[in-house]
C-alpha cells in the first residue's frame, strides 16, 4: 500500500458527505457533480442559477484554500491530448447516460440505498480498475 | 438564500476533494490501480462520506420539504435498465484513463492548466452529445428496461 493516507481521506470524506447532506436538506437537490454541470448545458433544463452557484463554490474553493496557505498543485494528466479529450467524452457522455457519477451515485444514490446506484458504482469502479490494469499492466498481470 | 446554500455546498465540496486529495488525478489512479502499488485512500473517502450521507438522507427523507425550497427532487427511480448499465461501464473506462471524474476535473479549472480546460471541454462535449441524442430518439431509455422492480 503506497501513500496511504487514511486521515485526510477521512476528513475530506466526511467534508463530501456533509455537503450533499445539507445540500439535500437546504436546496432538496442532489449532489451530483455530473447532474449539476449537465442540466447547466442543457437548454431543456430551467433552473441554472442554483447550479452555477454550486459550481461556482467547487471552483472557488482551491483559491481561498490557497489563501489560507493550503495550495493546490497542478493535476498531473497524460501527456497526449488524445487520450484526454477521448476520457473527457466518455466520462461526459457516460455519466449522463448512466444518470450520474462518482458523487451522484457513489455517494448521494448509495447513501439512499437505491438499488440503481449501487449497480452503476459496481459498473464504473470495475471499468475503472479494468482500464488501469490494462493501460498500466498489459492484460491485468 | 438558496444560491448562498448551494454555493457554500459547492465550497464544502470542494474542500473535501481538497483535503482527501481526490483533485490528484494520481490519487486517483492509485486506488484503481489494484494491481499495481495500490492506494485504498479513495475507500476511506467514500467510506467516511456514506457514513455522513447515510445518516443524512435519512434524516432528509423524513423531512416533508427542504428547508430553502418549495420541493425537493428525491430520485424516484429503481430500475436496472440499459442506458445505466452502458452509461456507468463508459464513464468508468473515461475515469480509469485519466484519473478525473467532474467533481474533481470542474474544481482544478481554478489551477489554470491547458490539460484541465481540454478535459473539462470534451466532457461538456460528451454531456451535450448525450443530450442531443437522447432527444433525437425520446424513447429510447424507456425500451432498454433489463430488470423492474415493482412499486
Amino acid at each position: 500500500m503506497a501513500n496511504f493516507t487514511p486521515l485526510s481521506a477521512a476528513i475530506g470524506g466526511a467534508l463530501i458527505g456533509l455537503s450533499s447532506v445539507l445540500l439535500m436538506l437546504l436546496t432538496g437537490r442532489i449532489a451530483g457533480i455530473s447532474g449539476i454541470f449537465g442540466g447547466l448545458l442543457n437548454p431543456g433544463t430551467g433552473d441554472k442559477a442554483w447550479r452555477l452557484a454550486f459550481i461556482a463554490g467547487l471552483i472557488l474553493a482551491p483559491p481561498l484554500a490557497g489563501w489560507i496557505g493550503y495550495g493546490m498543485p497542478t493535476p498531473e494528466l497524460p501527456a497526449s491530448w488524445t487520450v484526454i479529450i477521448a476520457a473527457g467524452l466518455l466520462v461526459g457522455f457516460g455519466s449522463r447516460m448512466g444518470d450520474g457519477c462518482t458523487s451522484g451515485h457513489g455517494i448521494c444514490g448509495i447513501a439512499r440505498l437505491s438499488v440503481r446506484s449501487i449497480v452503476a458504482t459496481v459498473i464504473f469502479m470495475l471499468t475503472a480498475i479494468l482500464t488501469v490494469a490494462l493501460t498500466r499492466h498489459g492484460f491485468g498481470g | 438564500m438558496l444560491m448562498i446554500a448551494s454555493l457554500s455546498c459547492g465550497l464544502l465540496f470542494g474542500a473535501g476533494l481538497l483535503i482527501s486529495q481526490m483533485v490528484q488525478p494520481a490519487k486517483v489512479l492509485a486506488f484503481l490501480d489494484v494491481f499495481g502499488a495500490w492506494d485504498p485512500s479513495l475507500a476511506v473517502v467514500m467510506i467516511a462520506a456514506l457514513a455522513v450521507s447515510v445518516p443524512g438522507f435519512m434524516l432528509a427523507r423524513s423531512r416533508s420539504r427542504p428547508l430553502l425550497a418549495a420541493q425537493g427532487f428525491w430520485p424516484t427511480r429503481d430500475d436496472i435498465d440499459r442506458p445505466l448499465v452502458a452509461g456507468s461501464a463508459l464513464f468508468g473506462i473515461g475515469w480509469g484513463l485519466v484519473g478525473f471524474c467532474p467533481g474533481p476535473a470542474l474544481e482544478s479549472l481554478a489551477t489554470l492548466s491547458p490539460d484541465v480546460f481540454v478535459f473539462v471541454l470534451a466532457m461538456a462535449a460528451g454531456m451535450i452529445l448525450r443530450d442531443a441524442w437522447q432527444r433525437a430518439r425520446p424513447t429510447a431509455r424507456d425500451d432498454g428496461a433489463l430488470m423492474r422492480r415493482p412499486g
